[in-house]
């Protein structure tokens, strides 16, 4: 017991620091990956309440197409893929021999392509929910598309949605597990690299878990006090009602 | 896009087709047993009850991936484990990735599960009742029919994100389509065409599993007229 301590803490034989860092890298991956989900969830959500046909279209077919791939396919494809097309176009311009890609950004990018399709949902729903009264009170007194946006559609809306991106927020986290086969060392990375190196491998896959728990149950906690806020005096609402 | 490789490709990921099938129909039929147990541990005792939320929470609180690794990598740290008579079980790939996804899965089920019998109405269990079945006719006859009928959209969600779920064993050296694929593109270099053709593999897996739960979902509300059945219960 006091050896897991001495391996896990901060000290010179420690995988403390190491593991903190990692800690944050996942973090930042997430959110990214997040931020990256909510842009193309957004104008897929657009595109289907409101957009022409052939957006509408293609916003479906991503929809279907990424809810039919698994995770860590997409983020082979943009890994591998990303590094095959950079290779080519280098060696165009004369470079030799295989060009590497950012785990980081191949693996945000594929995991906000991932949750883009997901988020695109939940905002299309909780447009749907605004009441329409709101909307045409905006247009009646003339406001212009992106105020209206700005003022009206996206504070009512992001209330509605936020127990759904509270959710994609908890899945990105999850997900951002699987970049470790690009290398990065997020947290699951460093974990496996320390299990290796001590023999230890139970002990550290074990904290390696205790550190998702961690953010997902921090996270969990700050979403649902964000909910809270956001429904301040709000009648109670019915879901669905 | 090179026609020819891709026709020769294409064989050779669904080679591994019939693995990830057994990884998922293994895994989901052992995470049903699991999350029934799961739902009776709940409902017996406040224990119990606690019990059942601690597992939900941990195994839907972190990633599939170290999970799988905890149980392939981590159980290897144990010397009593390691000479005890599991051992040639246990450290086989296909029985890790079987396992870890089994607990994953019964973790999601079991919350499935929960809202679909929530959503059984008292009036009809006392009618069961009234009518004088016993507890496990009443279960089996009444209750667990509804349930089922009302968690299947989102039981049908669980199961097409367990079939992509198999593609994590490829990282513990199962040879399904995804380990394939990745196998393929390291001799081959060409990543893009390799991980589209299992891309399409998976989609159409996953269409096929869509469709049929759909057909399920209309032949238990025959008795729903379609308006009604999209007003929340």
């Amino acid at each position: 017991m006091g050896e897991a301590f001495t391996l896990l803490g901060f000290g010179p034989e420690g995988w403390g620091h190491a593991l903190l860092t990692a800690g944050l890298t996942t973090l930042a991956v997430s959110a990214c990956a997040f931020a990256c989900g909510l842009v193309l969830g957004t104008l897929c959500a657009w595109a289907k309440i409101a957009g022409p046909p052939v957006l509408r279209r293609a916003a479906d077919i991503y929809g279907v197409v990424l809810r039919g791939i698994p995770d860590l396919l997409v983020i082979y494809l943009f890994y591998f893929g990303g590094r095959q097309i950079v290779t080519a176009i280098a060696n165009q311009f004369g470079h030799t021999g295989p060009v590497e890609i950012s785990g980081f950004v191949a693996g945000s990018l594929a995991i906000g392509l991932i949750s883009g399709a997901a988020q695109a949902e939940v905002l299309r729903g909780a447009f749907h929910a605004i009441p329409p009264g709101t909307l045409e009170a905006a247009r009646v007194t003339g406001m212009r598309r992106w105020t209206m946006f700005r003022r009206i559609i996206a504070p009512q809306a992001l209330r509605t949605a936020l127990p759904g991106l509270g959710n994609q927020w908890q899945s990105v986290i999850k997900e951002s597990a699987l970049v470790s086969v690009t290398g990065l060392v997020e947290t699951l990375r460093a974990v496996s690299v320390a299990a290796n190196s001590t023999e230890l491998p139970f002990l550290f896959f074990l904290a390696g878990g205790a550190i998702y728990l961690a953010i997902t149950t921090v996270s969990g906690l700050v979403f649902r006090i964000a909910e809270w806020r956001a429904m301040r005096g709000q009648p109670a609402m019915r879901v669905g009602g | 896009m090179d026609l020819a490789f891709i026709a020769e490709v294409f064989p050779k990921l669904l080679a591994g087709l019939p693995l990830t099938l057994s990884l998922a129909v293994l895994s989901l039929s052992g995470g049903a047993i699991l999350a029934l147990l799961l739902s009776g541990l709940r409902a017996s005792s406040w224990l119990g009850a606690q019990f059942a939320n601690f597992y939900v929470y941990i195994f839907r609180g972190t990633p599939l991936l170290i999970q799988i690794f905890l149980i392939y990598y981590g159980l290897a740290q144990f010397p009593a484990l390691r000479h005890s008579l599991l051992w040639p079980l246990l450290r086989e790939p296909y029985v890790c990735a079987v396992l870890a996804l089994m607990l994953n899965d019964a973790a999601y089920t079991s919350e499935i599960l929960r809202g679909g019998l929530r959503a059984v109405s008292s009036g009809a269990i006392e009618a069961a009742k009234v009518a004088g079945m016993s507890r496990p006719t009443m279960l089996r006859r009444i209750v667990l029919p509804l349930a089922f009928r009302q968690a299947l959209p989102a039981y049908g969600a669980e199961v097409t994100s367990m079939v992509k779920a198999t593609s994590l064993a490829s990282v513990v050296t199962l040879m399904e389509v995804t380990g394939l694929a990745r196998a393929e593109v390291s001799q081959s270099y060409r990543a893009i065409e390799v991980f589209l053709c299992a891309a399409v593999i998976y989609l159409v897996l996953v269409t096929v599993i869509t469709r049929l739960v759909h057909w399920l979902e209309a032949r238990l509300s025959t008795h729903r007229s379609p308006a009604l059945d999209r007003s929340p219960a």
